[in-house]
């Protein structure tokens, strides 16, 4: 067997074998799973039913009995004042909270809403305070409307909800498509490429620091080339990170399968039924077709291409950067030396990743363009462009042509410092350094 | 033949030259010492053998053959600087370098189990190098250098940490391998290891070689006629001498009834001069003083 597949193998199944890669096998795809399925419980809101006492001096709210499934009981404003209110709520375990409205003046509406308070024991929940703010927010305008002689059933007949379907023209015609969907995506597969390139590139450097200290590496240089060393190093740990993430794609589509049968279907359409009923005709209509458009847009993007590209970028990404991760290892005696050469080497990335929102306004617009050519940006620059669609096959071309050039590039040059770095102890060094190793026969 | 020979090879660095051009043969059969101070340029020469650096200059030969790496396979190479993975387990790692040698698997497996039954280390197969002592450590890394049975060995300070015990056990085999045919180059500055190991010996210092040959004939060419004379007498005797023959010292030895006389002769021989002195005294002993290895160490270095 070659030494470079010997090396690699090593570099794999120790990690494989490591406790952590299990830890992180199973929770990272829970942790997925959660990021998905949570909020989406959290939203439709098992709260709690709140029970809050209302003082209503300009009697905005009457007639309002509850907003969704919490309750009101109101006071009497003129045996109420504010600090007798707080008091009641403070003594009586029943009641949650105290909500104040001012008296008007001059019927101004805008006075009350601002000198509106919600007092409350604990956390009385985001929903609900934003429920009671819609709500208010709603009463202050139609009280405006009328101030201003306008009928407010006019402007409620006349409110026109918008659902435009998105379709995405296609060679095969025309396709659903989600825009929210397409930024989800883009940004979080940038945003694991990011994560990926990090977490595997420094695991690289933290590995050639380990046989530089411990001083293993003059032993095994003595049977192969520093070059073969690296290399394998590098494929090693891909193949670490390829493992994880195919566990992770692997459960992240059990996990969307079942939830797509179980909450998908009959959890979340329960859920927005309460929103709906909650939230008013505002919305009316609106969430359903959003969910049916999710589903419809999931199943139009071609996933099973984007999981290549992503592969691909990932791997490029990783290998461009863990070069020279390699190579800052070999340079230092210690991982707390590291920091010096670090930093030219995060920024890159890190620029890009906070562009992810800018580029994702114009995905074939030129900052995007470019981002997706330069090597070190486009494996996030990429990701993010590729789930809008409308990217030139030469464009994809050209930027993995790049991407690949990029990498052997930098292997090129880190093979050249590291196999000097390797054997140099003590001395810290500098760019100086580094630029005469990389010059040395 | 010679199993090593290099042709003019230097090496400089950015600030400092670490090997001037250097010409050096070790021939096959050998146990070559490579002497010299700190910094002198073995570490350099060592690894330009083991073609881990290249030189500027010059060019090495392998038994005849320019070197190439793939006789890299040939030789083994136990550095002074030498470290195992800590948190690898001591039989996985072993396996692995020694597949890293070139030996496949089921060949390394056969040939570590026949090393680690001669030592008695069975029982340290499945530990963490990191629960290993140092001397311990010390012979896995021993197994590993020899474990390819290659043609030419190179010890960089192989007792290094070690107990007299241990010490002897892998002087012992490299005396075993050299009977089997294999070039040992020893790189020490235990300087009785190279008079006990040695059979031909280079000395560097600032990069250049200063001495090369066989251990006597080093040893010969650096007799500076001193004798010791050790005769029974309470009290040192006044002895008469030869011309061109003088007595540095004439002393009571701590050893009652014994004194020892210590002889300076550029010219007569030992027989010459025993001949007038063994009537003068009660003689016990008479001998040559050849310089050691550590005295012609001390006295080239500081040339």
């Amino acid at each position: 067997m070659s030494p470079f597949i010997i090396i690699a193998l090593r570099e794999f199944t120790t990690r494989v074998k490591n406790k952590t890669f299990l830890i992180m096998s199973i929770l990272g795809p829970i942790g997925l799973g959660a990021l998905i399925v949570i909020p989406s419980l959290l939203s439709g809101g098992d709260e709690d039913p709140k029970k809050l006492l209302v003082v209503d001096n300009s009697y905005l709210l009457v007639g309002t009995e509850t907003i969704s499934e919490h309750s009101f009981q109101y006071l009497n404003p003129e045996e109420f004042d504010e600090t007798l209110a707080i008091s009641a709520v403070r003594e009586k375990e029943i009641y949650d909270g105290l909500l104040f409205l001012p008296p008007s003046e001059n019927g101004d509406p805008d006075f009350i809403l601002r000198n509106t308070r919600l007092y409350s024991k604990g956390d009385i929940g985001i929903d609900l305070t934003r429920d009671i703010e819609r709500r208010l927010g709603k009463l202050a305008t139609e009280e405006k409307l009328k101030i201003n002689g306008v009928d407010p059933s006019i402007v409620k007949n006349s409110t026109t909800v918008v659902n435009i379907k998105n379709l995405n023209l296609t060679e095969n015609g025309s396709e659903a498509s989600s825009l929210l969907l397409k930024m989800a995506i883009g940004f979080g597969a940038s945003f694991f490429i990011y994560m990926f390139v990090f977490l595997y590139a420094a695991q690289i450097m933290r590995g050639v620091i380990e046989e530089k200290t411990s001083r293993i590496i003059e032993v095994i240089i003595t049977s192969v080339k520093p070059t073969q060393l690296l290399l394998g190093k590098i494929i090693g740990i891909a193949g670490v990170g390829l493992l994880q993430f195919l566990i992770l794609i692997t459960f992240s589509t059990l996990i969307y399968y079942i939830a797509g049968s179980l909450i998908l279907e009959s959890d979340i359409t329960q859920i927005t039924s309460a929103q709906i009923s909650s939230a008013g005709e505002m919305k009316n209509g609106g969430n359903q077709g959003t969910i049916n458009q999710i589903i419809e847009g999931i199943n139009s993007l071609n996933i099973a291409s984007l999981i290549g590209f992503f592969i691909f970028y990932f791997l490029g990404g990783y290998l461009l950067y863990g070069a020279l991760f390699a190579a800052v290892g070999s340079a230092v005696d210690a991982e707390a030396d590291t920091q010096q050469f670090m930093i030219p080497l995060t920024i890159p990335l890190l620029i890009t990743l906070m562009l992810t929102m800018t580029m994702m306004q114009e995905p074939n617009g030129s900052l995007a363009m470019w981002l997706s050519f330069i090597p070190f940006s486009s494996p996030l620059a990429m990701m993010v462009r590729l789930p809008f669609g409308g990217v030139q096959t030469w464009e994809i071309v050209l930027s993995m042509l790049l991407l690949i050039t990029g990498f052997l590039g930098t292997t090129w040059i880190s093979a050249k410092i590291y196999r000097v770095g390797i054997l140099t102890y003590g001395k810290k060094a500098s760019y100086k350094d580094l630029y005469k190793w990389l010059r040395r026969k | 033949m010679n199993a090593i020979e290099s042709f003019g090879i230097d090496k400089q660095y950015e600030n400092h030259v670490a090997l001037h051009p250097l010409d050096i043969s070790i021939p096959e059969g050998s146990v070559f010492g490579l002497l010299g101070p700190n910094g002198a340029g073995k570490t350099t020469l060592l690894r330009i053998i083991n073609q881990i650096i290249s030189p500027d200059n010059g060019s090495v030969s392998f038994y005849g053959q320019n070197i190439r790496s793939s006789h890299s396979h040939q030789i083994g190479y136990l550095p002074e600087e030498r470290g195992l993975y800590k948190k690898m387990k001591v039989g996985e790692q072993s396996m692995y370098l020694a597949q890293l040698k070139g030996l496949s698997r089921k060949e390394s497996r056969k040939r570590l189990h026949w090393w680690f039954k001669k030592w008695e280390l069975e029982t340290w197969w499945d530990k963490k190098v990191e629960e290993l002592s140092k001397g311990m450590a010390q012979k896995i890394q021993f197994i590993i250098t020899v474990i390819h049975e290659p043609k030419l060995l190179i010890f960089d300070e192989p007792f290094s940490g070690l107990d007299p015990v241990n010490a002897a056990l892998i002087r012992d085999e490299i005396l075993r391998i050299k009977e089997e045919g294999a070039t040992i180059v020893l790189s020490t500055h235990r300087m009785e290891s190279v008079e006990e190991l040695c059979s031909h010996i280079a000395l560097l210092n600032h990069g250049e070689k200063i001495l090369d040959g066989t251990v006597n004939e080093i040893r010969e060419s650096h007799r500076n006629g001193n004798f010791r004379l050790s005769y029974r007498s309470n009290e040192p005797i006044t002895l008469s001498l030869p011309e061109q023959v003088e007595i540095s010292q004439n002393l009571r030895d701590f050893n009652k009834g014994i004194c020892i006389a210590e002889i300076q002769s550029v010219k007569l021989n030992s027989s010459e001069i025993i001949s007038v002195l063994a009537p003068q005294v009660d003689t016990i002993r008479f001998e040559e003083i050849i310089p050691s290895m550590n005295d012609i160490f001390i006295k080239s270095v500081k040339k």
